[in-house]
């Protein structure tokens, strides 16, 4: 069973690779809107330290939101996906498997660059740290419920402002946590309490986001 | 094949309540329910109006301004409320694969989102004079924001997709997947208690407010449901008979309906 979850993993990182301008792409737009933010309030270097979690988050959510796409839809347009519905694989299985596949091409590159980008705004090293942790529980949530709208929207005309407008709404509490926990502790205070929320948030989509992408893909292809 | 079943049931035999499951014998049966939903709502309106405007007696530190209570508390409760109804109705549509349970989700969407709108509006129009300003970011606001956005999503991608099949089970899923966002709306109060005030009504202690009082948000509250009740039943009326267009007992009826 195992084996079936690891060679989905498998296929889709070689698949990644061999695509690696997609990868490289949702880095450069994630630095990008970063930068966009500074320039468009100005440097105050107080205020972009105040502001630097919301900001780093904000852009991850938006690089993250923006990388969905890739996760059904190439399989979807040539067929591999009906085939992988009927194969003797659990479904279940094969959508946990995109699902790591496309956070280790997305959510884990964006939490290893998000500690330089922290540097830009002066970031205290201990919120530095906090941010990259926060990052990395939260991301896979991310993954996570970007899969069930990606696979609610396959195939559906205006998909990728659909998308957008049915994920976003659902990453809010990510976003608040994951943000705060970094403010919390640039300010002085523990940061423990929004980490365990994040972790709950990771628990629970753990568990309802692959059945909520698996009936939604069935559905698609009813 | 389930749905086939439940076809069987519409001429009258068998389960009354899976009788009314199918859209054939609901159609009628929403019909005669509408008048009387909206004539309670208009009743319970005029008399809740009444009570709010003419009996209750005037807020010792808000002023008049907290009569807009009236209208803000109940379309709130309302707005959460029909969220679970909606994600009820998608649950049982996905879970028994009954053709109504889908129509009615769609049909409540709306009016979720009417209420959501309008507690959101009222609060501003409240807060305004109350706390001097119109918005604030408390948990408490933004996730009713949230629920907004919600019902939009659910609209939006109930109306994208082309098959009135698949774009039911997709809502259900949506909705099913959003219901998670209403208990954080209800519970964020007594976490990030900031800015807004504390539950005012509870079931556990004495409320903290006048009897009258009370009582005018009850009417209102009720004017609400009974009204939730008329426009859903009205809405999936409109979707039978545009679902069911090509079916023969819909082209009997001919202009009658």
């Amino acid at each position: 069973m195992f084996e079936g979850l690891r060679s989905i993993i498998a296929r889709d990182l070689r698949l990644s690779m061999r695509r690696r301008g997609d990868v490289l792409n949702h880095l450069v737009f994630f630095v990008i809107v970063v930068t966009l933010f500074p320039l468009g309030v100005g440097p105050e270097p107080n205020l972009m330290r105040i502001m630097a979690p919301g900001i780093v988050w904000v852009a991850a959510l938006l690089a993250a939101m923006l990388s969905l796409q890739r996760l059904f839809a190439s399989d979807y347009a040539d067929g591999t996906l009906e085939q992988m519905l009927i194969s003797a694989h659990p479904l279940g299985l094969i959508v946990v498997g995109k699902i790591v596949a496309h956070w280790l091409m997305s959510g884990l590159p964006l939490t290893l660059l998000a500690p330089v980008l922290g540097l830009q705004f002066d970031l205290p090293q201990q919120a530095l740290g906090v941010l990259t942790l926060s990052l990395l529980i939260g991301t896979p949530v991310l993954s996570l419920i970007g899969a069930v709208g990606a696979a609610l929207t396959l195939g559906v005309r205006g998909g990728g402002v659909l998308l957008a407008l049915l994920v976003l709404p659902l990453y809010i509490p990510v976003l608040i946590f994951g943000a705060g926990g970094v403010a919390a502790m640039a300010n002085g205070l523990g940061a423990g309490p929004h980490l365990s929320l994040l972790g709950a948030f990771l628990a629970i989509s753990c568990v309802v986001a692959p059945w909520a992408a698996c009936v939604a893909l069935r559905v698609a292809y009813d | 094949m389930k749905a086939t079943t439940l076809e069987a049931h519409a001429d009258g035999r068998g389960n009354p309540l899976l009788r009314f499951a199918a859209p054939q014998a609901f159609f009628p049966l929403a019909g005669k329910m509408i008048p009387w939903f909206a004539a309670l709502a208009v009743v319970f309106a005029v008399g809740g109006l009444y009570v709010s405007f003419f009996v209750a007696p005037t807020d010792f530190q808000q002023g008049e301004s907290y009569r807009v209570i009236f209208i803000h508390v109940p379309s709130a409760w309302m707005s959460m409320f029909l969220y679970v109804v909606m994600a009820a109705w998608a649950a049982f549509g996905l879970i028994l694969n009954t053709r109504l349970s889908g129509m009615m989700a769609s049909a409540i969407a709306p009016t979720g989102a009417m209420f959501t709108f309008i507690a959101l509006w009222t609060g501003a129009l409240w807060g305004k004079p109350t706390w001097g300003t119109w918005w604030v970011w408390d948990a408490r606001l933004t996730s009713e924001l949230i629920l907004l956005f919600l019902y939009l999503g659910f609209i939006a991608l109930t109306t994208a997709i082309d098959d009135p099949r698949r774009a039911e089970r997709a809502g259900a899923v949506l909705a099913i997947v959003g219901v998670i966002n209403v208990p954080i709306i209800y519970f964020s109060v007594k976490w990030w208690n900031t800015l807004h005030q504390g539950a005012s009504v509870s079931l556990t202690k004495a409320p903290s407010m006048a009897a009258t009082m009370l009582a005018g948000m009850f009417l209102m509250a009720l004017a609400a449901w009974m009204y939730s009740f008329a426009a859903a039943l009205w809405r999936v009326r409109s979707i039978i008979l545009e679902r069911e267009r090509d079916a023969l007992w819909v082209r009997e009826r001919g202009g009658e309906a």
